[in-house]
């Protein structure tokens, strides 16, 4: 469901299986732990192994988007697979900047 | 139209009910033939409409969620997902994109996401009352 990793100030959690309000919010908790302790440059979030999503696996990028901005931070998304494309273009999230 | 199978079911408005909500609804809709892609697409809108339920309808303490899934002629599937919760005030208003009152994890982008993946999406609320979140999309036939 997570998993996380720490790099040269790049914290990278990658995510699988399904994204929904419940998943969210248990990864949310996780990542901004991390994010407050490590208070790393970038924060990577890789969507390669998401195979379910509904909009909370956008209002997560949102959410992290506003946290690392707080600490001076930037978030990149990485790894889209096509079945969340339509998700990802309905959103505008693009209009961010976060798409990699 | 003639409905020709139908199911219904209740569940606790849990957010750990959300999988079972939407794995059950695809799971009937199985007897159709659904292209996964169809199926995605109907799976993501009632995960959608089920956490509306959850989250605003009922604001996180709990109630009960009713599901009735309808197959009509011509492989019509019909979906209701009702709440018994506090209801919408300006439908119209909930339903422009980007618009939540659910603070910053939520995008706003529930109904734009049931509007795009299903053909129709028909909403009636009432305040105090609850909200009924009606959706249907026809299953392109597999003819073999
Ligand atoms: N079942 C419901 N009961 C009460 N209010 C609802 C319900 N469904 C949606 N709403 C209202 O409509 C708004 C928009 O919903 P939606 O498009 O799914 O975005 P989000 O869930 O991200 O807020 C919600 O913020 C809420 O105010
Ligand atoms: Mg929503």
């Amino acid at each position: 469901m997570l998993e996380l990793e720490f790099n040269n100030s790049v914290l990278t959690a990658h995510l699988s299986g399904e994204l929904d309000h419940h998943s969210a919010a248990v990864i949310r908790k996780k990542i901004d732990s991390k994010t407050e302790a490590l208070k790393p440059k970038t924060l990577k979030l890789d969507y390669k192994d998401v195979q379910f999503m509904d909009s909370s696996g956008i209002g997560l990028i949102m959410g992290r988007y506003r946290q690392m901005s707080l600490i001076g931070g930037n978030v990149e998304v990485t790894n889209v697979p096509p079945h969340l494309k339509r998700m990802f273009s309905l959103s505008g999230i693009d209009t961010l900047g976060v798409m990699k | 139209m003639k409905c020709i199978n139908e199911v219904k079911f209740k569940f606790p408005a849990k957010s750990s009910n959300e999988a079972f909500a939407r794995g059950a609804v695809s799971a009937f809709i199985m007897q159709l033939d659904p292209t996964i892609s169809e199926l995605s697409d109907i799976k993501t809108s009632v995960s959608e409409a089920v956490t509306n339920s959850i989250v605003h309808g009922y604001l996180g303490k709990g109630g009960e969620i009713y599901i009735t899934v309808k197959i009509f002629e011509e492989n019509i599937v019909s979906i209701k997902i009702r709440d018994k919760g506090c209801g919408i005030e300006d439908i119209e208003k909930a339903m422009e994109p980007l618009f939540t009152t659910g603070g910053d994890e939520r995008a706003g982008l529930g109904f734009a996401v049931m509007q795009s993946f299903m053909d129709s999406i028909k909403v009636t609320s009432k305040i105090g009352k609850g909200t009924t979140v009606t959706l249907k999309k026809r299953i392109t036939k597999n003819d073999p």
